[in-house]
């Protein structure tokens, strides 16, 4: 019965419609993937192949104000792999670190890079050794996904000799990205990192390019400019040109600090704030810092007991010492306690006995009957211990406020130091508690001791203002609008006045006779600092040249001399520079 | 001499169109960016349909009769072979961790392709033999052992596609037999159980349907019992046969339940698969231009894989063709099943459509996550020189009972 041609037929005829009714199934399943998702899955097959390989961008030129190069960048070559997951990420670089050192705190660092960003290649190496890759290069085929790529790299021709304020780049990490500011930045690219680098990124920076590049499932690379994608081309940055003189800078590094002198020194033009050259040493190369500082190089700069990566001109603080008297005398005149004539009641005998201290004169001898104006040609103690008392200690305090000595003088680098001054006398109230100091603090502060720290930079900017009209400029290593604030409300015979005496200074009879220049009247001030014990004494200089048209102002400290006097030969020897040199350029120009 | 041995044009054609489809598509297999070992394969795929053909006239000159007084024979030597295969079977190609293959000359053959064939021919002697369908599962027990013993031994290669294959052969033969839909259902309970052992509620629900189908078909006491048991056994072991499965294969199968857990890993093939169908579009990329296939993110292009080739380079018209001509040829050799002159002929006509049908199924479904990756072949598509000659000879099976058959089997009406 059950072979009855009427019972096959049934069969058959059911056996057609599951037939029919599966077919029918699997096209519309392959319509729904081929046609209904097809926009999806075409995505999806792009994706697959296509990767974007960055191409990263110039930086912007640094140039000096006379178009010398002061940063540039050279070519460089990065290795970066395009990972497939991150387990064969490690594994391509555990067989990569055969040929080239890698630790394994790298290979994690490089995995985790990975995972920030997988589509992008994971940079290795971002500046690497021809030698390395020359065997790279040898065995690309072993390693699929090796993407190995010129790429500019930061050079400092001057080397050292800019380190101060240049700054330097260096791959972004991985805290930095983490941050919300640098959202728009990608593991793996370089970033400028203090100084004019940091401080002006994103002017430096360009804009990253883009290569499209089939690959195939084995991270081969097949063909450039695939699916008919143009490559974008990165886009270098614009130049930055700032107000250094390079030939200046150079000779203040080189020739002027060398390898004997600690410290710092600032020069600017006090009318507008150009500033000349900066320099702080101990210094250090930048370009160490270009691709992975090395372990020796970070030793060297972490025991030098003087600290090249500290700026002695932005971040350290020192004890103005005697520079600070034009203060307190300048204090003195506005508030009309003392005029450039007058003399003290007690003459300078080596010191000056106060309630039951004595304090001392730096000069045993003593001056005797001084005037204001002799008390600053020869920086004595003891005319200014007086002119504190009589100022007071509030009017002092408040006086210097208004000077700026608690401002940052807004230079245009990142880290400066703040100078330190105290604001009032709930400063010392809350120091030492209210019946824990005297008025005789006044005496400390009146010749720039005490509680009074200053950077080179912000004894820069009180000179300028005595420089000029009274008006402080704020410095600027870019070139950009001149910013000037009225502090010194003094007439023309007080300016004047003020400025002979440190013309007299830097004479015969003054303390830094032995910085005279021939033929430019220099005018500054020297300054022995007193740090607490064990700390040595340090050397200080603020001047100007010409003292009647300042083109120059120079603000130095030296922390291995301890006297002021060797400040000033200093400040003396980039001052003569800077002008002389002015005189042949322009005799050249002419000619 | 051509016009008498080939009767059936509608079936030959079919199949010729779908061999030179296939070999066109094996050609384009091994057009890739990075030269690889698939090149050339297609030449050897021509050579094999070539023998398919020949060997197709060869078989189609042999009587029904024949082949009916060969089956016995012919079945005990493939259990020989595929004893043979377990002990000294090497793998090869995309396969290569299993047991399939045995050498014979310079040859190297796939007993296992062969084998759908012979036990379809055992089968459906032991169902001709019966007067009437069989109406209990005792009596089932003939055809469940023809089956069963080439598949134990298929399964121990492990060749799963061909295990999967011999379960859709054995339902449907029994089914032109004619036993009944609740016997057949009743013989499938403890694998449906198997299936729903990993929840319990669903289980549940499918043993008091158990219990209820038979109430209502009443076997014998000892059939109820054996049901009920073997279905609490598959059931509740479920478990333990789960961690029998070797690893590759559990892994597939969960991926099947889940292609996007572990993209990278084994649901790489099938996502990649489809990534490469999608692409495809109406038209396709173009033949040969596919991108998944030439830059080698698509798995097996040339084997298991072969038509997500052809829906990344043909698109959803290359796709349809192929399955519409599938379909026909499926439809023609149900036509020559029912219109077979004696119940032998049928039942190994509607075995064999039902093999070929498993088979695309279970490729086509598994290159869209619709089944699990099995590595089960597409007939006269997926390169494989075995595979390739069985379904010739297939066709030549096919050629002769039709032209045994009542009538002229021409007409494509249903």
């Amino acid at each position: 019965m059950s072979f009855h041609p009427n019972e096959i037929a049934r069969r058959a005829r059911v056996a057609s419609f599951i037939l029919m009714g599966t077919f029918l199934f699997l096209v519309g399943a392959f319509f729904r993937t081929q046609v209904l998702l097809h926009t999806r899955f075409a995505l999806k097959s792009e994706q697959n192949r296509l990767r974007e390989v960055p191409l990263p961008a110039p930086r912007g030129i640094i140039r000096d104000r006379n178009g010398a190069i002061i940063a540039e960048n050279v070519p460089g070559y990065s290795v970066s792999i395009l990972g497939q997951s991150a387990d064969s990420l490690r594994a391509t670089l555990q067989r990569l670190s055969a040929t080239v050192s890698l630790a394994p705190a790298q290979i994690e660092e490089a995995v985790r890079k990975y995972r920030r960003d997988p589509t992008r290649p994971t940079v290795i190496l971002s500046d690497a050794d021809f030698p390395v890759i020359s065997v790279l290069e040898e065995h690309a085929l072993d390693f699929p996904g090796l993407i190995i790529q010129s790429a500019p790299k930061r050079y400092y021709p001057q080397r050292s000799a800019v380190a101060a304020f240049v700054g330097y780049t260096r791959e972004i990490t991985e805290g930095q990205l983490a941050a919300p500011q640098f959202a728009d930045y990608e593991p793996g690219q370089q970033i400028g990192v203090i100084g004019l680098e940091g401080q002006y990124e994103t002017q430096l920076r360009g804009r990253e390019g883009t290569r499209f590049v089939e690959y195939d499932a084995r991270g081969r690379e097949v063909r450039r400019g695939a699916g008919g994608r143009q490559d974008l081309a990165p886009e270098g940055a614009a130049d930055l040109t700032t107000n250094i003189d390079l030939a200046l800078q150079v000779y203040v590094a080189d020739s002027v600090f060398g390898d004997s002198l600690v410290g710092g020194l600032m020069a600017i033009n006090p009318r507008t704030g150009e500033v000349l050259a900066l320099h702080s040493a101990p210094s250090f190369d930048p370009y160490w810092f270009i691709g992975r500082l090395s372990d020796d190089r970070y030793n060297q700069l972490r025991n030098d007991p003087y600290k090249p990566l500290y700026n002695k001109v932005l971040q350290g603080r020192y004890p103005p010492a005697s520079t600070f008297k034009l203060a307190t005398a300048i204090i003195g005149l506005q508030k009309g306690v003392v005029k450039m004539t007058d003399r003290m009641p007690v003459p300078c005998r080596g010191g000056f006995q106060y309630g039951n201290r004595y304090f001392r004169c730096w000069e045993k001898e003593g001056h005797g009957d001084v005037t204001l104006a002799r008390a600053i040609e020869v920086s004595c103690n003891t005319y200014f211990y007086q002119l504190g008392i009589r100022i007071g200690l509030d009017r002092l305090l408040d006086g210097a406020t208004a000077l700026k000595f608690r401002e940052r003088t807004g230079l245009d680098l990142p880290d400066e130091s703040a100078p330190q001054w105290p604001a009032s006398r709930e400063y010392f109230d809350k120091l030492y508690t209210a019946r824990g100091w005297t008025e005789a603090e006044i005496l400390n502060l009146a010749i720039g001791q005490g509680h009074n720290d200053q950077t080179v930079a912000s004894m820069a900017r009180f000179y300028s203002a005595l420089a000029t009209d009274g008006m402080a400029v704020r410095p600027q290593i870019a070139k950009g609008r001149v910013e000037r604030q009225r502090i010194l409300d003094l007439s023309d015979v007080q300016m004047t006045a003020l400025r002979d005496a440190l013309a007299g200074v830097v004479s015969a009879t003054g303390t830094a006779g032995s910085a005279q220049i021939q033929e430019i009247v220099l005018a500054g001030k020297t300054g022995t600092g007193q740090r607490p014990y064990p700390q040595p004494d340090i050397a200080w200089f603020v001047g100007f040249a010409p003292a009647n048209d300042p083109k120059i102002l120079v603000s130095v400290v030296l922390i291995n001399r301890t006297h002021g006097y060797n400040a000033a030969r200093t400040a003396k020897a980039a001052i003569e520079y800077y002008l002389k040199q002015s005189t042949v350029q322009l005799t050249g120009t002419e000619g | 001499m051509l016009r008498r041995t080939v009767t059936d044009y509608h079936l030959v054609l079919l199949a010729l169109v779908l061999s030179l489809f296939g070999l066109a598509m094996v050609f384009s297999a091994g057009q890739t960016d990075a030269p690889s070992a698939v090149t050339t394969v297609y030449q050897k795929q021509f050579v094999w349909m070539i023998l398919g053909i020949m060997a197709m006239l060869v078989i189609s000159r042999a009587s029904v009769r024949l082949l009916d007084w060969m089956s016995v024979p012919l079945f005990l030597v493939t259990l020989l072979l595929l004893v043979a295969t377990l002990v000294i079977g090497t793998g090869a190609g995309t396969a290569a961790s299993s047991k399939s293959w045995i050498g014979i000359g310079g040859f190297r053959l796939q007993p296992a392709e062969f084998a759908k064939i012979t036990v379809v021919l055992m089968l459906a002697r032991v169902l001709a033999s019966r007067r009437n369908a069989p109406r209990s599962l005792i009596e089932l027990w003939q055809p469940a052992l023809v089956v069963l013993v080439p598949w134990v031994l298929i399964m121990r290669q492990p060749d799963l596609g061909t295990g999967i294959a011999f379960i859709g052969i054995f339902f449907a033969m029994l089914y032109w037999a004619g036993v009944s839909w609740p016997l057949l259902l009743l013989v499938a309970s403890p694998g449906i159980s198997l299936l729903l052992a990993t929840d319990t509620k669903l289980w549940g629900g499918w043993f008091l349907v158990l219990i209820a189908l038979v109430l209502h078909y009443r076997p014998y006491l000892i059939e109820g019992v054996v049901l009920v048991v073997s279905n609490v056994i598959m059931g509740i072991l479920a478990p333990t046969l789960w961690n029998r499965l070797s690893p590759y294969q559990q892994k597939r199968l969960l991926t099947f339940l889940d292609p996007q857990a572990d993209p990278r890993g084994s649901a790489y093939h099938v996502l990649q698969s489809q990534t490469a169908i999608g692409s495809g579009g109406w038209f396709g990329q173009g033949f040969t231009e596919g991108s998944q296939k030439r830059l080698g993110y698509l798995p097996a292009q040339h084997t298991d894989f072969i038509h997500a080739v052809t829906g990344e380079e043909l698109g959803f018209i290359g796709v349809s063709v192929v399955l519409v001509l599938f379909l026909l040829l499926f439809l023609r050799t149900t036509r020559i099943a029912s219109r077979a002159n004696d119940s032998f002929s049928g039942l190994v006509a509607f075995g064999l459509t039902a093999s070929w049908f498993v088979h695309v199924l279970v490729n086509v479904g598994m290159t869209l996550s619709l089944m699990p990756v099995t590595g089960i072949p597409l007939p006269f598509f997926s390169y494989g020189g075995s595979f390739m000659l069985a379904s010739w000879l297939t066709v030549g099976i096919l050629l002769r009972i039709s032209s045994e058959g009542r009538g002229r089997a021409d007409a494509l009406s249903l």
